[in-house]
């Protein structure tokens, strides 16, 4: 059985000019154990998808699907109570702007500590143990000294390695990073990924790669989905996708790569829009 | 094309002082450390580095934003000290920039032509006729239409609006035009399509460019010079092909590897690699 299935699923906002399909019929599944990366630009509902599966959306959004399930658990009829259990838990997710995402009124040891009491049964002392382990794990320098900074007396990078150790907090079945890197410089991202990476290999979760960067793609993925305005375009495992892209989106998307350019201009995507018709 | 040096750089400091207060010392920042460079005509010079080395410190003294600390300008033979002489509008004329956030860059309440024409009615005594002839020639030239003349930057997308910073930003044809960052807030698609024009712009009207980035895929695509900087200094300096094919400095080597690689043979060795630990 798959660690999340999605069948079908659609999502509308209603807007001043009535209903807007940002996705249109999508399937995903992820195993444990597995990386699945969604490619697309934006508006592609790449990001939407996922936080309907969190419940994350707002009112505005009318969330319809075949089937929505984490380890057989229907996502669709859960009550907020129970639903609060599981996500934080045993589904969790990064976002893009690290430094936003943390409170900045409480120390990163103080907001670790609270997913633990929320989730588990630690309290006192072993939530401070457990914490320093989590910001250990890590990969961030002196956390008996960080344990006590607020967020604003760190780097991207390092508010980015808090957000991470929350999220792995209560070993995850399924982490969902949306962008997670995408604010952050190269060499920093590459300790990003390569962290990511190495707790996913380690634990066995499943991992969602959300990123617009096919270099992120390339570095990270097992399987690869690329989205085009709400629609799936292509599935295929990462080499495949890359060595014979088979859909001209896909192809667009590969050949406007700075690094894949061969002739004096960059191919756009609507060059292959006019010629694909998609 | 050699000897024709637009841009003449000359061990430039930048110093910044905070000031002491009851409870702390002065401290001063130096952001930039005794850089020298030179761009010629119609060529492209890109800076690269991390956040904080003071690359975007670098290009607001080389369009006239910050004055420096120590260390020569020259603009096509005009000294540039605005500490001492303050700006003339000819040396406004001479230099232009683009900034990364077209989101911000433009005045939600300022109609597209008059973005245009502002620069034109600061800085020279052209007649409004002729404003709106060249503002609306302008838009052709960036690949906008005449119709958008009088419509406001939020109806535009990041592309387009990318378009209109560019096309302000040569209105006054500057010898020299600074590009921070202008891709890194677009899609993949968006950002090609953003490439060819200033490509084109470039072929066509002779520009030049310092094109700060921190994307090594488009730098290669872009530059003829590659300067990398790493807190202040310049530690690596050189044609394209120099910086791209033998690295000589420990952190362009390290920048270079951390760069995602998207080729097919990278995809291998990464799966193999995985493989193996398995």
């Amino acid at each position: 059985m798959s660690l999340l299935e999605i069948r079908n699923l659609k999502v509308e906002f209603d807007t001043a000019k009535g209903p807007f399909k940002a996705l249109d019929g999508v399937d995903y599944t992820v195993d444990a154990g597995e990386v699945l990366a969604i490619v697309g630009e934006s508006g592609s509902g790449k990001s939407v998808a996922m936080l309907a599966t969190m419940g994350l959306l707002p009112d505005s959004a009318t969330i319809a699907a075949d089937k929505m399930e984490f380890e057989g658990l229907d996502l669709q009829t859960l009550s907020a109570r129970d639903r609060r259990r599981v996500i934080g838990k045993d589904i969790s997710m990064i976002f893009q702007e690290p430094i936003a995402s943390l409170n900045p009124c409480f120390t990163v040891g103080f907001q670790l500590g609270e997913t633990l009491k929320a989730h588990t049964d630690l309290r006192g002392k072993k939530v401070k143990t457990r914490v320093l382990e989590l910001m250990h794990a890590v990969g961030l320098p002196d956390p008996e000294g960080r344990f006590n900074a607020f967020p604003h007396q760190m780097s991207g990078g390092q508010c980015q390695r808090v957000m991470i150790a929350m999220a792995i907090a209560c070993s995850p079945k399924l982490l969902i990073a949306d962008e997670p890197t995408t604010a952050l410089d190269v060499t920093i991202q590459k300790q990003i990924l390569d962290l990511l990476v190495q707790l996913q290999r380690d634990s066995g979760m499943g991992l969602i790669m959300i990123t617009h960067d096919m270099g992120v793609v390339a570095e990270t993925a097992d399987r690869v989905i690329v989205q085009y305005k709400g629609r799936k375009m292509e599935e295929a495992d990462v080499l495949s996708l890359f060595e014979r892209p088979q859909n001209p989106y896909t192809k667009a998307l590969l050949s406007a790569l700075p690094e894949n350019a061969t002739g004096d201009r960059l191919p756009t995507v609507s060059d292959f829009a006019e010629a694909g018709g998609f | 094309m050699s000897g024709d040096t637009i841009l003449k750089v000359r061990d430039l400091y930048r110093v910044y002082e905070t000031k002491a207060t009851m409870f702390r010392k002065a401290k001063s920042l130096t952001a930039v450390k005794g850089v020298s460079f030179d761009v010629e005509r119609g060529t492209t010079l890109a800076v690269v580095g991390e956040s904080g080395c003071g690359k975007s410190t670098l290009a607001r003294m080389l369009t006239m934003i910050d004055a420096q600390s120590s260390g020569s300008i020259e603009v096509d033979g005009l000294p540039i000290n605005i500490a001492k002489t303050g700006i003339s509008k000819e040396m406004r004329q001479r230099v232009q920039i683009v900034f990364q956030n077209p989101y911000g860059s433009l005045n939600p309440r300022q109609k597209i032509g008059d973005v245009l024409e502002e620069p034109l009615l600061l800085n020279t005594d052209m007649p409004a006729v002729e404003r709106r002839d060249l503002a609306l020639q302008m838009l052709q030239k960036v690949g906008l239409q005449p119709e958008h003349y009088g419509r406001y930057p939020h109806m535009f997308s990041g592309g387009q609006r990318q378009r209109i910073a560019i096309a302000r930003a040569i209105m006054l044809k500057p010898k020299l035009l600074v590009l921070d960052e202008p891709v890194s807030a677009l899609d993949l698609s968006v950002q090609a399509q953003i490439l060819n024009l200033l490509k084109d712009l470039q072929d066509e009207m002779g520009l030049t460019y310092v094109f700060i980035s921190h994307d090594l895929s488009v730098v290669r695509y872009l530059s003829d010079k590659v300067m990398v900087m790493y807190f202040g200094e310049v530690v690596e300096y050189g044609t394209r092909d120099e910086v791209f094919n033998a690295p000589q400095h420990d952190y362009t080597k390290k920048l270079f590897a951390a760069t995602p690689q998207a080729d097919v043979a990278s995809i291998r060795k990464r799966l193999a690699l995985k493989a193996d630990a398995a």
